[in-house]
This record gives C-alpha cells, sequence and structure tokens, in this order.
C-alpha cells in the first residue's frame, strides 16, 4: 500500500522542547503572532463597526454621497477592499518575514541538530 | 425600462428551455465524468483518496475552495436577496467573504502543517486521542449533515424553477439522480476527482457571473449609480439602497442580523470541508496561496452578486421574482433569461446544477473521511487498522452518507435553504472554532477544555435553533403549528459562540490533569515550520 507505510518522518527523535526553547524559533513565533493576532483584532472590530452601522445607523448609511451612491455601499465595499489589501500584506510579510527563518530551523532539524541525547554537534559556532 | 412589463412571458419561457437545460447539464456531467475517471487511476493509498496525494497547487486548490464555498445558497441566494431586500442581502456577502480573513490568519497553514487528513488530526494533537477525536468528529459529520441537507433541499427547489418539474414525484427522482452522480464522483474519484469538479465549477460559474455582469453594467452605460436608481425605481423604493429593509424592522430581528454576522465571519474557518481542502496541497506556503486565490475569486464574484441582484431588481422586478416558482432562488435564472435568451438560460441553470453536485460530493467526502479516519481507524480498531481497510470503510460510509442526503433532501425539500447554511455555520463557529484556536495558540489548553466546548458549543447551538422560531411559533417555522419557541432569535451565534469560548476555558482552568509539554512544543514547533509535514505522494 505504498507510502503511507513508511514511518511517519524522520523527526521522531526530534527534541521539540529544545527547538521551541531557541531564540531562531522564539523569534518566530514573536513574528508570526505579532502580525496575526492584530490584525485579526483590526479586521474583526472593523467588520463589526461595519454590522453595527448598518444596523443601529441606517439615517448615516443612507447618506447618499454621489448619484445613488451612498455611505454604506462606499462602507461595504471597502470591507472588500481591506479584506483584499491585508490579504496582499500577509502574503508580502510572511514571504519576507517567516517563511526564511522557518525554512532555516527546519532544515537545522532535518540535519539533526536538536536529536534526543546530547550527543550531537550543536549547530557550531552560530 | 418599464420593468413591469417583462413579466409572465419571461416565467412560462422558464420551462420551454427545459431540454436545453438537461442538454448542458448532461455536457457537465459527461466531461466530469471522463476527468473523475482519468483522475482515478492512481488513487491508491490513503493520502491519495482523502487527500488528492496532496499534488494539487495553491491556484487550483483556492479555485477548489471556491467552488466548494460559492454554493447554490451563495449564487442564488444572495442574488435573490439583494434583488427583493437590495442592501441587507449584500451584508450577507461581506460576511461570507471576511471570513476567510480568519482561515487566511489563524487557521490554514497551521492546520496544514500538523494534521493530516482531517480537522480531529490537529485538534487531537496534543490532547488525549479519543475522547477529542470522537467530540471533533460528531462535531464535523453534525456540520457536514445540516449543510449536506441544506444543499439537497435546494436541489429540490432548483428543479422546480429550471427543469419545470413541480411534482413532488418528479422532484424526488432528480434528487435521487442527483445523489447518484455525487456518490459516483467521490466512490471513484476520491478527493482528486471532487476537487477536479469543484474546480471545472468554479470557472464556469465565475465566468458565468462575469458575462452576466458586464451585460447588466452595459445596458447602464457602466455606471453603477444609473443601475441602483433604476432599481429602486423599478422597486418603488428608495430603501432597496439602504440597510435595514430586511433585518431593520424589529430590536429583535437587528440583535438576530448581528448573531448571522458573528456566525458568517467565524463559521468559514471552522467549516470541516473548507479545512479538509487545504491537505490536498503540498506545503504550508501552498496552503497559504490557495487561500489568497479563493479570496480573490470569491470576493470578485460576491461584487458581481451585487450587480446581479441589482440588475435583477431593476430588469426583472421584485414581483416577478417572488412570484416564480422558485421564488426568491429564480433572480438569477430569470435575469440570465432577460439578458440571454434561453442558451444564457440553460448554461446558468446547468452550472447552477453544478454547483450542488460539487458541494455535495466535498461535503461527502469529508464525512466519510471523518467516520472511517476518526471513528473507525483511530477508535474503534485503535489505530491497527491498515489504510486499505480504512479507505474500504470511507467508501462504504460514502454509499451510506449519499442515501441519507437523498432521502434527507427529499424530506427536507421545500425548507428554506439560506438557514440551513446559516446553521452550519453556526455549529461550525460553535463547535469547532474555539478548540481550533485554542489548541493552536493557547499552551495551558487540555483536553477538558477541548471536550467541554466543542460538546457544549454543539449542543447550545443545537437546541437554541430548536427553540426558535425557526423551528416553530412563526408562520415560516418548519412546524407552523406548534410553537415551543422561547429563543426569539433564529441564529444562535452571539449565543453559543462566546459560550463555547468560555467553556473552553473554563474546562481547561478546572482541569486537573495537565497535558504533556513535549507534544505542546512538538505541535508549536511543526505548525509554525512545517517540520515532519506530510508530503506530497510521489507515484
Amino acid at each position: 500500500m505504498g507510502n503511507e507505510a513508511q514511518p511517519q518522518d524522520a523527526t521522531a527523535s526530534v527534541d521539540f522542547q529544545e527547538v521551541q526553547q531557541t531564540e531562531r524559533f522564539r523569534t518566530l513565533r514573536k513574528r508570526h503572532r505579532s502580525f496575526v493576532f492584530p490584525m485579526a483584532v483590526i479586521f474583526l472590530l472593523w467588520y463589526f463597526a461595519y454590522v453595527l452601522l448598518a444596523d443601529y445607523a441606517v439615517a448615516f448609511m443612507s447618506t447618499k454621497v454621489w448619484g445613488n451612491i451612498n455611505i454604506g455601499l462606499i462602507l461595504g465595499l471597502l470591507q472588500f477592499v481591506t479584506t483584499f489589501g491585508i490579504t496582499a500584506w500577509y502574503v508580502s510579510y510572511s514571504n519576507r518575514k517567516l517563511d526564511p527563518i522557518a525554512a532555516e530551523i527546519r532544515n537545522e532539524i532535518e540535519g539533526h541538530e536538536f536529536d534526543k541525547g546530547g550527543n550531537v554537534i550543536r549547530g557550531g559556532a552560530k | 425600462m418599464n420593468a413591469i412589463m417583462v413579466p409572465a412571458v419571461e416565467v412560462a419561457a422558464l420551462k420551454d428551455t427545459t431540454l436545453l437545460n438537461m442538454g448542458i447539464f448532461a455536457l457537465f456531467v459527461a466531461v466530469t465524468m471522463v476527468i473523475v475517471f482519468r483522475a482515478s487511476r492512481n488513487n491508491k493509498t490513503a493520502a491519495d483518496y482523502y487527500a488528492a496525494g496532496r499534488s494539487f497547487t495553491g491556484s487550483q486548490n483556492g479555485t477548489a475552495i471556491a467552488g466548494d464555498y460559492l454554493s447554490a445558497a451563495s449564487f442564488l441566494g444572495i442574488t435573490g436577496a439583494i434583488a427583493i431586500n437590495g442592501y441587507d442581502g449584500f451584508l450577507y456577502s461581506i460576511g461570507f467573504l471576511v471570513a476567510w480573513l480568519v482561515a487566511l490568519l489563524l487557521v490554514a497553514e497551521l492546520l496544514r502543517n500538523t494534521g493530516k487528513f482531517t480537522m480531529a488530526d490537529v485538534l487531537s494533537f496534543r490532547l488525549r486521542q479519543r475522547p477529542v477525536r470522537i467530540a471533533a468528529a460528531l462535531s464535523t459529520l453534525a456540520v457536514c449533515f445540516f449543510y449536506l441537507l441544506a444543499q439537497m433541499a435546494g436541489a429540490g427547489s432548483l428543479i422546480s424553477l429550471l427543469l419545470g418539474i413541480s411534482d413532488w414525484g418528479g422532484q424526488a427522482l432528480v434528487i435521487i439522480v442527483v445523489g447518484a452522480l455525487m456518490i459516483m464522483y467521490v466512490l471513484i474519484g476520491g478527493m482528486k476527482g471532487t476537487t477536479w469538479v469543484q474546480i471545472i465549477k468554479a470557472i464556469l460559474l465565475i465566468a458565468g457571473a462575469a458575462v452576466m455582469t458586464a451585460m447588466v453594467l452595459a445596458i447602464y452605460g457602466f455606471n453603477l449609480s444609473n443601475l441602483l436608481g433604476s432599481a429602486a425605481e423599478a422597486a418603488n423604493n428608495p430603501n432597496v439602497l439602504n440597510p435595514g429593509l430586511q433585518y431593520g424592522k424589529t430590536e429583535t430581528s437587528k440583535l438576530d442580523f448581528m448573531s448571522l454576522g458573528l456566525a458568517l465571519v467565524l463559521g468559514t474557518a471552522a467549516l470541516p470541508h473548507v479545512l479538509m481542502r487545504f491537505y490536498t496541497v503540498p506545503t504550508a506556503k501552498e496552503a497559504r496561496k490557495s487561500v489568497v486565490w479563493a479570496i480573490w475569486l470569491i470576493g470578485l464574484f460576491y461584487l458581481f452578486t451585487l450587480v446581479l441582484g441589482y440588475g435583477a431588481a431593476a430588469l426583472v422586478g421584485a414581483e416577478t421574482i417572488k412570484s416564480a416558482p422558485g421564488g426568491v432562488n429564480s433572480a438569477a435564472p430569470l435575469l440570465a433569461f432577460h439578458l440571454g435568451g434561453p442558451l444564457l438560460l440553460g448554461f446558468i441553470s446547468a452550472v447552477a446544477f453544478a454547483t450542488i453536485l460539487a458541494v455535495v460530493a466535498g461535503l461527502t467526502i469529508t464525512a466519510a473521511a471523518s467516520f472511517a479516519h476518526d471513528i473507525y481507524a483511530n477508535v474503534i480498531s485503535k489505530g491497527k487498522a491498515d489504510a486499505g481497510t480504512e479507505v474500504k470503510v470511507a467508501r462504504r460510509t460514502v454509499v451510506v452518507i449519499g442515501v441519507l442526503a437523498i432521502l434527507g433532501g427529499i424530506f427536507a425539500n421545500g425548507q428554506n435553504v439560506a438557514f440551513l447554511v446559516a446553521l452550519a455555520f453556526a455549529v461550525a463557529a460553535s463547535a469547532n472554532l474555539p478548540t481550533i484556536v485554542y489548541s493552536l495558540f493557547w499552551k495551558k489548553f487540555t483536553t477538558q477544555g477541548a471536550v467541554w466546548s466543542m460538546y457544549g458549543g454543539l449542543a447550545a447551538a443545537i437546541l437554541l435553533i430548536t427553540f426558535s422560531p425557526v423551528v416553530s411559533g412563526a408562520k415560516t417555522s418548519m412546524i407552523p403549528g406548534a410553537n415551543f419557541a422561547f429563543f426569539p432569535l433564529s441564529n444562535p451565534g452571539i449565543v453559543s459562540i462566546p459560550l463555547a469560548f468560555f467553556l473552553g476555558w473554563l474546562g481547561t482552568v478546572l482541569d486537573k490533569r495537565r497535558e504533556d509539554p513535549a507534544k505542546q512544543a512538538e505541535m508549536e514547533v511543526r505548525s509554525l515550520t512545517g517540520i515532519g509535514a506530510e508530503k506530497a505522494v510521489n507515484h
């Protein structure tokens, strides 16, 4: 039955707690969380502000800006714009700040630098 | 443009195009069947069957996600809602779109890195396997069931409109045909076949909507303001351009809208069939690309529905739409007929059918995988079953779920489709999302917290729905004669979602057992770095 039978991965010997404590991993985690958490809070607040306005400030939302286009429609379309914008921002942030460091850690682990037992070379002079 | 003149002729003309509709739909089925057969040649392992060998690219998977997500409720439902209720219909699409940011930022990549086939893989990663897996599998099955029921019920009402079959027996027959086709797709093609069906359908749907949007805008000289003005004029009510037409009536309905908004934005990232799609790509980076593609395609599509909805209001008219067979759901097909005659109507109808088929197939394989992988392989046979047996069980489950969906679809025929979908979102957001977020980000989270949150959220959502005006006490209820509705809102999200988050926290702080810190470290490292993540299958 092919590749399913293979041992799950070569990481059985990795001491993940040690990896978790490394400076590099903590940087990765911090960079990830310091982007996604504030961003999640911001877009959720902005979304609920919009929903509340549509729900309870009908007169304001119905104010016409030009032609038949009112504030409600503009704010609604802005929700689309911010969604696209945050998406693009996150992708560029990940490519620059997250992917390279994640790849480094992955390569180190695959190079057996964090095996259990402590009898291994600790990544040289780094 | 005198919209009030068009009506009766168009509704009558719908039935004359039945043969054409069926022809185009048959062509779609034939083409996809060939592709499914070709795709199934390499289905050997469990990873092939459940996760398409993890061999799709981000853009392919993103298109498939759009195909999976833009269900009949999205296309027919939102266009119809905008045509009838104006701005309030537009609010739906915003919730459905913004929700993808939760998936992009908090869930997709981390899930791809830590799981194998199902949502339960991730939730039970560092907690005790049995209780968490069972709870996750049960909520997966519950969400899939409601969503499936919605789609099958939608198939019934769509048929009455598009094929001119109005008697109950004829509709039941078509539901059986749709169900049987779906079983074949999933049985033969597995995830690979299902994915291709979704990709083809997404392209057809988005292209069809784009053409119609361009045609509508062309009529109004590509001036959105003119279109809106014409829609307000046709409706004889300037308020179609303002919020509140549907939800602004009473304080309860306003609160209900908040509840719906919460369920929509938090539900998407917890829908098991959406989560499972992230396993069909080789890496977390491709999972990210999938979501990005999906966000662009889905966002674009919802912008189209805004034009189509107001276009239908202006060109077809709300009265004509409401009196057509299929009611609100007929706005998009009627507009297609108005714009492009029988051929465009036939195309759009076939796409709508394909939509139901593709979404139902995706749900079925998710439910089957959850049963075979979580309940059968990991709980009943305690991980001793080999992959071959597991896939065999999954295939049998597909048939059982298919039959249940057919029966449920016949029984639920005529029920409100949008409500069933919103219910699935509320159940997903309550039962799954707190545990997904806690287990990915909260170090101290324990098994007891997960179990409390999942069962508590699931039970609260379903109980509140049972005792809401949706089931009894109102003219539009499922059981209009009875009245045991003590919960005033038709969407439970505003109560059940915070409750589930609270229970997850409470269960954890009251838990005397501590989880293994080594497992927590492993999950955190894996989720962020992708070390040891399941790779693509090489054939």
